[in-house]
């Protein structure tokens, strides 16, 4: 992969300038390194989606079915009578380009494309073309464009160009979210059989086997033994981590990569770790074994599929409420649609913090809790005994994950939780973090190698932000709530920022944290000298200032 | 190109009103006819499409937070940015559509040598927004003048504060000069800028020039090429009491003036101008972050295949069996 | 959610403002016809057309005020050939005569501020509250 790959001084050249040719001219090239492999037709075939077939996004033949444009148009139609958001960004764009520099991957390309405006104009003139008298009559002069299957080509190139981290929304005077606007262009070309097969296989896995790796139910659980035994290991604190156990007070959810991917892992460690330490009564569940939600990049209805299993299982086990753990687009699910989509969560208690009594009136209607929610409670309670200087290898900082920041507002809860078990802290600039993020440039399911120069220059802004703190303050750690952050973050961070490392929240507190009956810890959960034992030995570079 | 070409429709337009009102046998059409079709396709168009929106449901609470969510007692909730309450709905709204918050926060990113990603202020584009946006509605009522008899004295005061540096006789609307200034910004931007320059349509370019034509108009009859305004008065006051008077000479470019805003008029139902309704309506800005708290419905919430549970431990039996995990059925 | 209710509530009080006009003029019986003024016996149009004088008054006016006061070109030859003096209250008013039933009538009507009146006295008024 690297050979092929631009080295990141050639990729940091973004030329702005827009080309000459009209941008109605919907001709795109699919060059390697730049768009995403298309779904294997099994993964359709199982989820029993339309047009399974071979194909590739760079034939000249896609192989649409024969009637792709009335469906395309038919389907239009239904959305834009369901959505109201959907009718009304197509209406009320005046085209300011205020969004325009605020999308990661226009920042990254300089293709004028990826300006969300022109990302969603994409849509808009065929929107207009086929929906408003003005464009019906006047064709382009009122912004109108005919739908051919080269418009399709260029929807799959941009649509599978786009993270839905909805960045630009926060800047648009109207509200107006390109997530939006992609999220349905992807259930049009989903009606068509055009969809990548780094989205279609983990949501396939996930229907099938409960998540997105598609571990099935035992590899779940030797993977969680493996987890207990390494733990026992490093802390000498041996733990309780039950699956699909009846009568648990509270059922956790996680994405299922902290059971395998690393550095997610070590966030399940310190999880565990902590649900030990305050003897919370819970259970995890192989069959609702995915926070995850690859659905939500397929189509509104994949997206409910999928999720349905998360109340099904607490109801089957009989738990009193949900706790969810860091992953960003699971808590967009989770917390913009789930309740609507699969509730009401009737048979679910509102959440109490069984240590604090902390009522989470906020939760009262979904039942389920962010791990950072009930933690900062906990250590604002002072109900954690917890030694931050075991953490002193680290000078962190914090990536808010799009979809927890701008879909929910998940701010100050991880920082808080951050100051409290590492000593070393410090923001990113003011434009870079918080409501104005930077998505790490592979989210909504385009985390694929196929797709890595895209990657690289979507994730330019955040990486760039990360060096600057590098630089002045000597951050070796960037911490995130996300699991889609902790698998491309660090290849993200090799390539801008070589040498940065990244970890989830609970790492860094399973480090901090001390629990009754564990030996004097020598490592972090990494198996790393901790900060405390080795403060020289961690990788602290040169001339990091507080 | 689009601009030229905008530029050329809206300078046909003013022509074919300053025509209409110099041959006297069509100003019952342009000075009637015209302003009573555009104003019946304003009011129907602007409803329609309102109607239309509020026909489509929002099926899903999906605001955009800018701000700290409400959680835990003793983290500070972002009211405004982040609202969980109809009050801070309201507030955020009202922010929103008086202020332009969001365009508040426009920056620009410089791409600099390192590579160093710089984001700098920009709130030249928020100024003029927000000045052509308020100078176009306190011209709107000054002319309100025109409307009504007798003459509230809230709009004699407007006018009165709006001219309070009593330049020139008349003197001089502060309104007319910004209006005229910020639409002057607003298309030099677009004409200038190499991204806003390729990303905009002709209907961007209309929009402007037909505005920008009804404040030259207007400025001009004001300030140089004077107009009998009593007869202004009297057509204007005939056209809303229903019994029209078809004017006798006002002066032609005052029927240039006119047929501008009818086509402004009947333009906005099918154009970008219904962004004046729309920004009410914007489901990332007009729903309180309450998604967890309370239970939003959707109308059309149909069922899903789901893989159950039961399915689920049918297919997988043996492999739960042999791991030890609980099963429903042995 | 349903806040369609809200919507077209909204909408309403659109339709509502934008039509003000027409309520409000119902309200206040507003008569289609145009201010009467009270018009000189015999009129000569010294100064120009009637035409001129409804829309450019105020500037021949703001002339006369400023070739007296600056240049002290105090007398002006009208069309029919007769010196004038350049004075409001003296030349324009001795046929004008009320201001109340001539000058403010439009002006009242189109609700266009004079300032005339801000130092000029209104002889005939002050005269007329004298007695």
């Amino acid at each position: 992969m690297a050979e092929e790959v631009a080295k990141p001084e050639d990729l940091a050249q973004v030329d702005y300038r827009p080309p000459a040719k009209d941008w109605r001219d919907p001709a795109v090239e699919f060059r390697k390194g730049v768009f995403c492999y298309s779904a294997a037709p099994k993964h359709l075939q199982y989820l029993g989606l339309p047009n399974p077939r071979p194909w590739h996004p760079s034939d000249a033949d896609w192989k649409l079915p024969a009637d792709w444009k009335r469906i395309i148009l038919e389907g239009m139609k239904e959305r834009l009578d369901r959505f109201r958001s959907f009718r009304l960004f197509m209406d009320i764009c005046v085209r300011c380009g205020a969004c325009a520099d605020k999308c990661h991957f226009y920042i990254g390309s300089g293709d004028p494309k990826n300006m969300p405006v022109m990302r969603a104009e994409l849509m808009r003139s065929v929107y207009r073309r086929y929906f408003t008298p003005a464009g019906r009559i006047l064709g382009p002069l009122a912004g109108g464009r005919e739908l051919t299957e080269d418009v399709i080509k260029e929807w799959f190139y941009y649509f599978y160009q786009c993270t839905e981290c909805r960045r630009c929304s926060v800047f648009c005077p109207f509200g107006i979210d390109t997530a939006e606007v992609t999220m349905m262009g992807r259930e049009l070309l989903n009606l068509v059989g055009c969809n990548i097969n780094w989205i279609l296989e983990p949501v396939a896995n996930c229907q099938r086997t409960g998540n997105h790796l598609g571990i099935q139910p035992h590899a779940f659980k030797d993977a969680i033994d493996f987890l207990v035994d390494e733990l026992a290991e490093i802390t000498g604190v041996r733990v309780e981590a039950p699956i699909n156990r009846k009568g648990a007070e509270i059922l956790y959810v996680i994405p299922s990569a902290e059971t395998f991917g690393t550095p997610h892992y070590y966030t399940l460690l310190g999880t565990l770790l902590l649900f030990h330490a305050i003897g919370l009564d819970y259970t995890l569940s192989a069959y609702a074994s995915e926070g995850g939600n690859f659905g939500l990049f397929t189509s509104h209805e994949m997206m409910k599929r999928l999720n349905a299993k998360i109340y099904a299982e607490a109801r089957r086990l009989g738990v009193k409420w949900i706790l969810g753990g860091e992953c960003g687009h699971m808590w967009r699910v989770v917390h913009q649609y789930m309740d609507t989509m699969n509730g009401p969560a009737d048979f679910l208690e509102e959440p109490v913090s069984p240590v604090t009594g902390t009522r989470f009136p906020h939760a009262r209607s979904t039942k389920m809790v962010h791990i950072c929610e009930f933690t900062a409670d906990l250590i604002h309670n002072g109900r954690l005994r917890l030694d931050p200087r075991r953490n002193d290898h680290w000078v962190a900082t914090f990536h808010d994950s799009c979809n927890p920041a701008r879909s929910m507002g998940l701010i100050e809860e991880p920082r808080f939780i951050l100051r409290s078990v590492c000593r070393r802290f410090h923001e990113m600039p003011e434009n870079t973090i918080k409501e104005r993020t930077f998505c790490c440039g592979s989210g909504a399911g385009l985390g694929t190698d196929e797709n890595f120069e895209m990657r690289m220059r979507g994730g330019f802004p955040r990486a760039n932000a990360v060096k600057h703190v590098r630089d002045r303050f000597g951050v070796n750690l960037v911490a995130c709530v996300c699991a889609i952050d902790k698998a491309t973050l660090p290849p993200l961070l090799e390539y801008w920022v070589p040498g940065m490392h990244v970890a989830g929240v609970h790492e860094l507190l399973g480090n901090a944290l001390v629990v009754e009956g564990e030996n004097e810890r020598s490592t972090d959960l990494r198996g790393e000298p901790t900060g405390a034992a080795g403060a020289s030995a961690g990788p602290q570079p040169e001339g990091a200032r507080e | 190109m689009n601009a030229l070409g905008s530029l050329l429709l809206v300078l046909l337009l003013a022509g074919l009103g300053f025509a209409g009102g110099q041959v006297a046998g069509l100003r019952p059409l342009f000075g009637v006819v015209v302003p009573y079709a555009a104003f019946v396709i304003f009011l129907l168009g602007v409803s329609h499409r309102v109607v239309l929106w509020a026909r489509a449901p929002v099926p899903f609470r999906i605001p955009t937070t800018c701000g700290q969510q409400r959680s835990l007692s003793w983290i500070k909730p972002s009211r405004l940015e982040n609202p969980s309450s109809t009050l801070g709905v309201v507030g955020r709204m009202a922010l929103e559509v008086g202020l332009f918050r969001s365009l508040f926060r426009n920056t620009r990113t410089e791409l600099r040598e390192g590579p160093r990603l710089g984001y700098g202020e920009a709130k030249l584009l928020w100024v003029a927004a927000l000045a052509f946006h308020w100078a176009f509605l306190l011209v709107i009522l000054r002319h309100l003048r025109f409307f009504l008899e007798p003459v509230p004295a809230v709009v004699a005061a407007l006018a009165s504060v709006d001219s309070f540096f009593e330049i020139g006789t008349p003197g001089l609307y502060a309104t007319d000069i910004v209006l005229a200034g910020a639409l002057g910004y607003l298309l030099l931007r677009r004409l200038l800028s190499p991204q806003a320059r390729y990303l905009s349509l002709f209907g961007d370019y209309f929009a402007l020039f037909l505005l920008l034509g009804l404040a030259a108009s207007g400025i001009l009859m004001r300030y140089a090429v004077r107009i009998d305004t009593v007869a202004v008065k009297q057509l204007a006051l005939g056209l809303v009491t229903l019994s029209p008077v078809v004017p006798g000479e006002v002066g032609p470019l005052f029927f240039s003036h006119l047929f501008l805003l009818s086509v402004l008029g009947a333009y906005c139902p099918f154009s970008k101008l219904m962004h004046m309704g729309g920004v009410f309506l914007s489901p990332t800005r007009n729903l309180a972050n309450t998604s967890r708290m309370k239970r939003h419905v959707n109308p059309w919430n149909y069922p899903v295949d789901v893989h159950t549970y039961a399915q689920w431990e049918d297919a997988f039996r043996d492999k739960l069996k042999a791991a030890g995990l609980p099963l429903e059925k042995e | 959610m349903n806040d369609r209710g809200l919507i077209l509530g909204g909408l309403l009080l659109f339709v509502g403002l934008i039509t003000l006009p027409v309520w409000y003029n119902v309200a206040a019986g507003t008569p289609s016809r145009p201010p009467e003024l009270k018009l000189p016996a015999q009129g000569k149009d010294p100064f120009g057309t009637a035409e001129y004088m409804r829309a450019s008054h105020m500037s021949l006016l703001v002339a006369w005020r400023d070739e007296v006061v600056r240049g002290g070109e105090r007398t002006v030859v009208g069309r029919d050939g007769k010196t004038y003096a350049k004075s409001l209250t003296r030349t324009c008013m001795d046929c004008h005569s009320s201001r109340a039933e001539f000058c403010d009538r439009c002006h009242g009507y189109t609700s266009a501020r004079v300032s005339c009146w801000d130092c000029h006295a209104d002889r005939r008024l002050a005269e007329g509250s004298a007695r």
